[in-house]
Order: structure tokens, then sequence, then C-alpha cells
């Protein structure tokens, strides 16, 4: 065990990638050695947070592997660094300044537990009943001092919490954008998402994707959080602490993306039948790459007159009634198609996109997704076939 | 073994007035609730009618005037079978029920306004829904304490009260009835003068 | 006198029609309270029922044993089972059975009074298990509610929960809810009316100091509740605004007003289970309880500090900052009487000669259970912690523990500990150290996991898991804890069916314990005692055993 650990540790040190199979491995390896080389202010309880990180690590690398044998991320490829909700394994201001936080409670409480817990188990084993036991033991009614002390010292223990928990909530929950941030209005809907990102430029004022969210890598992001019907919540752990998405509420969240990847998440507060299915996907890329993206993201959908069947059969059925593609329909119930393949999954993450997935969606949503609210529009082979074929040429 | 020497030390209250007390702490949660919602929505209303348009505090006071000084006749009326005096007693609970009765005819006369002319139901906004269920619900606890108090005037009439055994029984619906009255300061404060301010 | 709770075999005098009938028109808070427990118990395992099922849909990940919709039934009537239909009648069925015993009362204050709120309580929870069959309403859309037990709005909308199913669990919560009421006005109006001569309040059983506070709570959170519910049953069905985004109305509001009775509702289920405890405890360790003064500042503190705390469930809506730094200051403050109680218990076992007879064993499982379930809150109450973990395992992890660990361990140490003053038999001690060892295994293996897919971003309420996350190990080592939990509980219900036949004779105090209700035979006369007692400390029985050594010298 020992052995297999040392050895990941070392290969993580050339980790660039992740293979399907070990990608949460590898992480987690970067991860420990990137903490060890680069966090200052834990210089001093290296020993001790290695040790801790470690035993925390082999526990996490054995369930992992178990888990990673079969199953990869939809949407992925070989080249993909998928970076796994982690509270641990924080790559954003924020989540770093919880994760900090997080071991100094956790130290608090873990000394807490073994001084009282100790007692607990002290005073089985030395004050059970012994067979030459007789009478009643000495009835001790209480002690002044004793119930002082132990009122006194949990009063301080939690008076230091409360002044640390303060500092931070003022750190998190800043009121204003932090300079030079990406503003992103993020609207959760029944279930997927929705990002507008602000581009005057566009007629329109803005791009409008759905449930992948692209951000520059070192960039502030503030994500303003507005709902479209019943509350959601925007949690993606690696990146910060998550905040609900309240009707008629406007609330905001921060991050920043330190390195690319993907980022992994899902919406956090019971919103109906299909809570569980709504993914979130943060994709940080370097500043030219997201540039780029953000830039075919703004064009005009591509027309091929090859398609116009099932564009054709787009338009006059009820499908532009609640999607829409820019210049040719207008809907705004259900995700903006205008750069479907842009993306690497449907249904809000929890399929890859590709032709027979998406055929297969088109043709029943319910099936992969059950009570969710685009129905099936009984359409025929070669109507589901035309339609494919047009939305796969929505780069 | 040493024993308490004077019992009469422990404070032991009477259970009826536990139990009333308790009612109307758990009735007075219970309007806080709808309180808390009516000052939370004053002036949110999306759409009118809006208070100052629609409400008219004229005849409010009027009957709120009814409903407080009948207070002052329960007491007078739970003083009289205390005293035994049972045609006083009956006198004053008369009044007590008359003015009381006023005061819903009173309500029912203003919602009916409200709704037939004003046009402002539960559905209609906010304002509509904080105020028909806030007053509604304070309407319905004086008919539940009408009821209550005909009840005992029924058995007074009819010769059945016994000034010793249901003087303290009286009381304590008098309590109740008291309890309504304080409501209804809270309720007209939040509705006819908090929330005209919106 | 006869005895009531004998074996109907020996009942020759009556026909079973006419023994159903006099427990069916009973007002004796003895009989009332029996079926209490019982139906309590009976909830307990249909909600448990419901949990089986949401861990064997989690097993694995994109599992398909239940639908999406069947799972957020099965969470939905889990949480609401066990809190309103579980928790608040055993806990209160019990006090009823034991407050007018332990104060030296013949009866509660209020009999028909609280034989009503049993009745209102066994019909919420009927029309709310109705909602199974019957809540499918005008769309077909219904069953049972499926909005959380907490149902926040504007999911609860008729917009977004068609059919009857929410309307089902409103009523059915707020019905029940008025038993609860009555029950909490008898308890304060026995505990302060009622207490036999001598006992003053410092010198009541701390069971009725938490029944007090108890009682309290229930009188202020409860209301809240109803009006809130009444609220949105007028959203609902008469068209008003109250949570309705799009006229203005506020999500947010119903959070506040859920919580603000949410909150209190938890201590209001975990200090009876305290009250066991601090009966149990001393007894098994053979000591007088550390500390009963400071134990009783410590009960009200929490009542008090309880009302001030709601807003921590709400850290993550985008309240302003400094409203969850008050709330996070609040519930920090709270856990300072919380644990003078356990210092006190701790200190009554110290330098004891403990006994491990079952009911201490539950009562230590639920020290050590508390401990963890407790630090788990602290953690929680760090508010960016919350940020990361609110809504998630963590905190499912954290309530089970305090609730599992907690109450229902307390619940369970009561039951063997009061077993033989109901009926008149002891429950076996073996079978008892069996389902003990198997609960605290199962319960640990269940919900302990829960924490660590917490930290992996596992959120709550999904009725299945990706399968790229590692939570996989996690929710597999929950799921195999399930059967080893029903084996314990089963272990129990067979103990308490069996016990009642063949278990052995227990005589009036087969524990040498110390409060009033030990002073009576087992199980007590209808009118309770023969005499009323004379109370001459907080421990009138020590004083009768040990009368040159009376309590009443150290008061």
């Amino acid at each position: 065990m020992r052995a297999a650990w040392v050895t990941h540790l070392a290969r993580t040190q050339k980790c660039m990638h992740a293979e399907s199979a070990g990608s949460a491995v590898c992480m987690r390896g970067g991860y420990i050695s990137s903490m060890l080389r680069v966090n200052v202010f834990h210089k001093n309880m290296n020993c001790i947070r290695s040790l801790a990180l470690a035993s925390l690590w082999i526990v996490f690398a054995c369930c992992a592997r178990a888990a990673d044998v079969c199953n990869a991320t939809p949407g992925t490829d070989a080249n993909t660094i998928i970076i796994q909700p982690h509270v641990f394994d924080p790559a954003s201001p924020p989540a770093h300044q919880i994760e900090q936080l997080a071991w100094l409670v956790l130290a608090i409480c873990a000394g807490i537990f073994l001084v009282v817990e100790g007692i607990l188990v002290l005073s089985i084993v030395r004050f059970r009943r012994k067979p030459h036991d007789v009478g009643e033991p000495v009835q001790l009614y209480g002690s002044n001092p004793i119930e002082i002390a132990w009122t006194v010292v949990p009063t301080l223990i939690v008076f230091v919490l409360g002044l640390v928990t303060i500092r931070v909530i003022r750190d998190i929950e800043r009121p204003t954008p932090p300079e030079g941030a990406l503003q992103v209005i993020c609207i959760g809907h029944q279930w997927w998402w929705e990002y507008r990102y602000i581009q005057p430029s566009m007629p329109t004022g803005e791009v409008v994707i759905a449930n992948e969210l692209h951000v520059p890598v070192g960039q502030p992001v503030w994500l303003r959080l507005e709902s479209a019907d019943v509350i959601h919540s925007w949690w993606v752990p690696t990146l910060s602490g998550k905040m609900d998405v309240v009707p008629n509420k406007s609330n905001h969240l921060w991050f920043v993306a330190e390195k690319p990847g993907l980022y992994l998440g899902q919406c956090a507060e019971y919103c109906g039948t299909q809570h569980a299915s709504m993914l979130l996907r943060v994709i940080a890329e370097t500043p030219d790459a997201y540039q780029d993206w953000l830039y075919s993201q703004s064009l005009p959908p591509v027309h091929e007159v090859s398609v116009a069947a099932g564009r054709d059969i787009f338009l006059n059925l009820a499908c532009s009634t609640c999607h829409t593609v820019q210049g040719i329909s207008d809907g705004s119930f259900a995700p903006d198609l205008t750069h479907l393949i842009s993306r690497q999954t449907i249904g809000s993450g929890i399929a890859t996109l590709n032709r027979a997935n998406l055929r297969a969606w088109i043709d029943n949503p319910q099936a992969l997704k059950h009570g969710c609210n685009m129905p099936s529009l009984k359409l025929s082979p070669t109507e589901l076939d035309a339609v494919t074929d047009y939305l796969l040429t929505l780069k | 073994m040493s024993l308490l020497a004077d019992n009469t030390e422990i404070w032991r209250p009477a259970r009826g007035k536990v139990g009333m007390a308790s009612l109307i702490f758990i009735e007075s949660l219970f309007f806080s609730g709808f309180i808390v919602a009516y000052l939370f929505y004053i002036g949110k209303s999306a759409n009118g009618p809006f208070p100052r348009e629609v409400l008219d505090v004229k005849p409010v006071l009027v009957n709120s005037a009814a409903l407080l000084s009948s207070s002052f006749t329960v007491v007078a009326a739970v003083r009289a079978l205390s005293q035994g005096t049972m045609h006083a007693m009956r006198f004053w609970l008369l009044l007590t029920i008359a003015l009381g009765a006023y005061f819903i005819y009173g309500t029912l006369a203003e919602w009916r306004g409200l709704i037939w002319e004003k046009h402002l139901t539960i559905s209609t906004n906010l304002f509509g829904s904080t105020f028909y269920s806030l007053i509604g619900f304070h309407a319905f606890h004086v008919c539940v304490g009408l009821l209550a108090l005909s009840t005992i005037l029924i058995l007074g009439v009819l010769g059945r009260l016994q000034p010793k055994r249901d003087a303290i029984r009286f009381e304590l619906i008098s309590w109740y009835w008291h309890f309504v009255d304080v409501v209804w300061i809270f309720v007209f404060t939040t509705v006819y003068i908090v929330g005209m301010r919106a | 006198m006869s005895s009531i709770h004998a074996p109907i075999s020996s009942e020759s005098k009556r026909s079973i029609m006419e023994h159903l009938h006099t427990w069916a028109i009973t007002v004796d808070h003895k009989k009332l309270g029996v079926m209490y427990v019982l139906a309590g118990l009976v909830f307990f395992v249909l909600g448990g029922l419901e949990a089986t099922m949401m861990r064997i849909q989690l097993i694995k990940p994109l599992n398909d044993v239940l639908t999406p919709h069947g799972f957020n039934q099965m969470f939905t009537m889990h949480g609401t089972t066990m809190v309103f239909m579980v928790g608040m009648p055993v806990l209160l069925g019990m006090g009823n059975y034991l407050i007018p015993l332990m104060v030296g009362a013949r009866d509660m204050a209020f009999p028909r009074l609280n034989a009503f709120g049993f009745w209102l309580f066994i019909f919420g929870g009927i029309l709310l298990y109705f909602s199974w069959i019957g809540g499918d309403g005008l769309y077909g859309a219904g069953g049972a509610p499926d909005v959380g037990w907490f149902a926040y709005s504007p999911l609860t909308a008729k917009t977004f929960s068609r059919g009857n199913s929410t309307d089902y669990w409103i009523l059915g919560i707020l019905i029940s809810g008025f038993g609860s009421m009555t029950t909490a006005v008898n308890f304060l109006a026995t505990i302060l009316c009622m207490r036999c001569p001598g006992m003053t309040l410092m010198r009541m059983p701390l069971m009725a100091w938490m029944m007090i506070v108890v009682a309290m709570l229930v009188l202020v959170a409860i209301p809240v509740l109803t009006a809130a519910q009444v609220m949105l049953i007028f959203d609902r069905s008469l068209g008003a605004h109250f949570f309705d985004p799009q006229q203005q109305g506020s999500a947010v509001l119903w959070q506040h007003l859920f919580w603000f009775f949410g909150h209190p509702e938890v201590y209001i289920l975990i200090l009876p289970a305290f009250g066991f405890v601090s009966e149990i405890v001393p007894v098994f360790s053979r000591k007088v309880i550390f500390g009963y003064a400071l134990m009783v500042a410590a009960t009200v503190g929490i009542g008090f500090i309880s009302l001030t705390v709601w807003a921590h469930h709400m850290f993550v809506v985008g309240l302003p900052p400094w409203m969850n730094a008050m709330f996070a200051a609040s519930t920090f403050l709270i856990s300072v009487p919380t644990g003078i109680k356990i210092f006190n218990w701790l200190g009554t076992m110290w330098g004891g000669r403990i006994r491990f007879a079952t009911p201490m064993l539950f009562c230590t499982g639920f020290l050590g259970m508390f401990i963890m379930g407790g630090l788990t809150g602290i953690m929680l109450a760090v508010v960016p912690f919350t940020h990361q973990l609110s809504d998630s395992y963590f905190v499912v992890g954290h309530f089970h523990y305090v609730l599992f660990g907690g109450t229902i361990f307390g619940i369970f140490g009561a039951i063997f500990y009061w077993y033989p003053k109901v009926t008149g038999r002891m429950m076996c001690d073996t079978q008892g150290a069996w389902a003990f060892w198997l609960l605290l295994i199962g319960f640990n293996l269940v919900f302990l996991p829960m924490h660590f897919s917490g930290l992996l971003g596992m959120p709550r309420r999904i009725y299945t898991y990706q399968p790229d996350r590692g939570l996989e190990i996690w929710n597999l080592i929950s799921t195999i804890g399930v059967p080893v939990q029903i084996a314990g509980v089963a272990l129990i219900v067979w103990n308490m069916i069996r016990s009642f036949t063949h278990g052995a004779i227990a005589g009036n105090d087969p524990w040498d314990a110390w409060t009033l209700e030990w002073a009576t035979t087992s199980p007590p006369p209808e009118c309770n005692f023969d005499r009323i007692p004379t109370c001459t400390s907080a421990r009138p029985m020590w004083d009768m055993k040990n009368p040159h050594d009376p309590d009443s010298n150290y008061e």
C-alpha cells in the first residue's frame, strides 16, 4: 500500500493529463505535491498536514481506483483534465480559504472529540461495577470550580471559532465583484443551467449558452445567480462554496479558476424530479482559448443547405417555441441551441453529445431524463434523422 | 426524613389559568406569523389596488371602539357573576356579545365593499393575500369568542350558572376575549396605520 | 386493584371488543402514552422502510430500482414521518406516561384534552399516509408528497407541485400539530399545577424540566408552522401569493417561518432524550446526577437560545453577511449549554459503579454518538464551511448522528428502562445487548460514510449519483449497514412482544431507582398511587432507602 502510494506521488509530478482509469488518482497526487510546494501559509504544519492528507488520500485513492475502472465522465476524453468535486481539493481562492478554515475547525473538533470521548471510554473502563463492589459509591452532587471550568472553556473555544468565522465570511461573501472580474449571469431552470455573457457588441447584448460554463484561467469570475422557476443551488466545490439560486432574488458568488480543466459540480438544492441530473460543468481555459470560444459563440448559427429538411421540421414543430437558434427561432424555456455541438454533453451533463445520444434524446427525452420538461414529439425515423443532422451542424 | 414544613410555599397556579394562558400564547404566535408576513410585504405588491386607495379607516375606528369597549363590558359581566347578581351579568354579557357581533358585521361590510366595489380579493395581490388572511383570522377568533360567550349567556338564561363554580371559568373565557381585543390593537396598527404608509 | 396491563389471557371478565373499547375511549395518561409510543413505533418501521428503499436505490450509481419521482417521495415521507410521526408522538407519549407519575399526580391536568390530542395525531398520520394511494388528485400527478420534509416554496406552489400530494403533507402535519400543542399545554399545566407535596421546581426529576422546556418550545414553534402552512394552503387553493415570486412573494419568507419552527423542533426532539439519559445514567452509575442546578440552567438556556438560531439552516440562501454572522454566533452559543450537559453526564458516570444493563448501553451509545453529531454541528456553524457542505450528505450525516444516535438511542434506552414499569415484566437483557451492538455498528456503517460523500460533493435528495465522482464506496458501505440496523430494530420489537408474556416479573423497582414512578406498582394502578407521596428531595426514593444519608441534607 505504502509503496503504491509513493509510486503514485512520484508519477504525478509529471502527470499532465488524466487517463480515465487513473484520473482521480492522478489529480489527488498532483494536489498533494502542489500543496506541499506552494502553500506558504502551512509551511509549519506541513508534517502533520501531509500525514493527515496522506491517510485521507490512501482511503480516497482506494475508492477512486475502484470507482474509475468502469465509467468515464460524459463528454470527456483522454485529454480532458477533470477536476473532481472535493472540498479538500480547492482550486480557487474562496475554496482555498474555506479549506484552510476547515482544517482549523476539524483540528479543534478532533481535539474536543478525543478529550470527551476519551473521558467517556475511560469512565466505561475504570468505573464499571466490579464483582466485589458493595453499597453505593460516594454521591457527588456537583463541584462549582469544575462546572465553571466546563462552562468557561467551551465558551472561549466557540468565541475563537466565531471570530475566525466572521473574518472568513467577510472575505468570501463580498458584496462587489473583484477587480477585473468577468461577469456572467447564471439562470437556473428545472433542470438545466443557462449562462449569459454580457457582450455589448452582440445585437442582443449578450451571448447565451447552456450548461457548460467557459471561463478564463486566472481571471476572477463574478456569477450572478437568478432563477427561472424554483430554488436551485450552484455548487462546484473545488471553485467555491455554494450559493442558492432563488426566484425573485439576485444572489452572486465569485471564484478564480487557478488551473485549466473541467470542474465538476451539481445543483445542490432540491428542485423537483430531476434535481439529481442538473449537473454543472465549468471549463477553465487559457485566456486565448477562452476568447476563441467566446468569439465562436457570438457568431451567427451555421446555415447549411444540406440540412434544410431538418431545419424546417425544427421550425414548424414545437421545437422552435422553446429552443432559441439565433436568428431563426426565439424560445426562452429551453436551452439555446445556436452552438449546440460546441458543447460536450446533453441533458445538463448526463450524457455525451454524439449522434446516437442526440437522436435518442430527441426521440424520447423521458427515457434519458424521466420527468424533464421536454416532451417527445413522436417524430418518424426519417424526421428524427433530419432534425439530428440539422442540430449536428450547429457548431 | 425532613418534610417541607409549609406546602403553600410551593407555587402551584390553577390548571385552568395555565391552560388558557397557554392557548393565548399559542394564538399570539399564530398571529405573529401573519403579522410578520403582512409587515414583510408592505409596499411590495406587484399591482393595485393598494391600501391607501381602498381602505377607509373611519368605519373601522367605529368597529374598533365597539370591540375594545366590549372588553370593559365583559369585565363587568364577570364581576357580576362572581357577586351573584345574575340579572346584571346577563345584561353586561348581552351587551358584550352585541358589541362583538357589531364588530363582525362591520368587518363583513368592509369586505363586501372591498370585494365587489374595489375588486380586492385574496388572489389580487400581496396586499389582498395578507389583508384577508390577517383580518379574517382575527374575525374568526372573534366569532369563536362570541360562540363561547353566547353559550355562557344561554346557560345563564337557563339558570344553570353557579357563581361559586363558574365565576373562574367565565373569567378564563373573558381572558380569551381580552386577548382577541389586544390582537385587534396589533392588527389595526399593522394594517391601518403602518400599512397605509406604503 | 385490577391490573389493567396484564396479558389478555388472564382478563377473562372482558371480551376483546370490550378491551379495545376501554382503550379507544380512555383518557388515562398511561394508556394514551402507550398508544402514542406504539403508534410511533409503527411509523418508525414505515419510515425505516422508506429509508431502506432509498439506500437500495443508492447502492450503486445510476440505479433504477426507484423512479426519480418514487425516490423523491421516499425521502420526503421518510423525513416527514420520522420527525412528525415518530419523534413527536414517541417522545411526547413517553412524557405523557411518565410526567404524572414522576411529579406524584394522578393524571395529566386535562385528561380529555390529552385523548383529543392523541386522536388528532392518529388522524393526521393516517391522512399523511393515505397520500400514497390517494394523492393523485385531478392531474394524476400526485401520490405521496415529494417536496422534501421542509417543503421549500415555490416548489410547493400549485404550478410546480400538481395534484394533491403537497396538500396531504400540509394537512397531515397541521392536524397532528394540534395534537402536539394540546399535549404541550397538558405538560405545562401538570408540571406547574399538580406536583405532589414537597416537590419544589428544583426537586423535580430532570425529565420534568426537559418537558417544561419542550412544552414551551412546542407552544412557540408549532403555531408558526401552522401559520406558514395555512399561508401555503391559501396559495395553493385560494390563489393567494404569500410565496409566489411571480407576484413579488418571497420564497425566503417560507424558509424563515419554517425554520423558526424547524430549529426549536429539533430541540423538541432531543430534549426528552436528554431527559431519559438524565434519569437512566445516574441510576446505573449509582450516583446522583452531577450538577442538578446547572443542568436545569443549561436546559432553560438551550430553550431560549434555540429560538435565535433558525437561519443557520439558511446560510446559503443569500442573507446579508451580518445576518449570517449573527446566526453563526447564536449557533456557537447554543453549543455551550449542550456541552455542559454532556460533561455533567460524564461527571455522573465518573466515580460511579456502572452497571451496563441495556438501558445504560443505549445511553452510553447516545453519549458517544451525540458528541460526534454535536461536533459536526459546530463545524457546520462555521458559515464558510457550510457554504461548502450545506445541503450535502455531510449534513445528512450530522443530523442522523444527533437524531438517530441521539434521540432514537435515547428512546430505545428509555423503552428498556421503563418497559418493566409499564408492563410489569422485564425485557430480556441479553437480546437487548445484542440489539444495541447491532444498532451501534449498523448505525455507524450507514451514517459515518455520509460525511465523506458530502465532502466529495454529493448533494442531498438526489435519486442517483454520477459514477465518476468517487461516491460509490461510501454509498455501498452505507447501504450495507442497513440490514444490520434492521436486525437490531427487529430484535427490539421481538423482545418487546415476547417479554410481554414471557418476561420476568419486574416488581415495583427492578432497577433500584430513585424517582417517584418506582414507588408504585408495575404496572401502576389507574389512579397511579394508592396515596400521593410526599417529596423530600430530588431523589425521594433515595431518601427512603437511605434514611441515614438523605439528599435533603445536601440541598
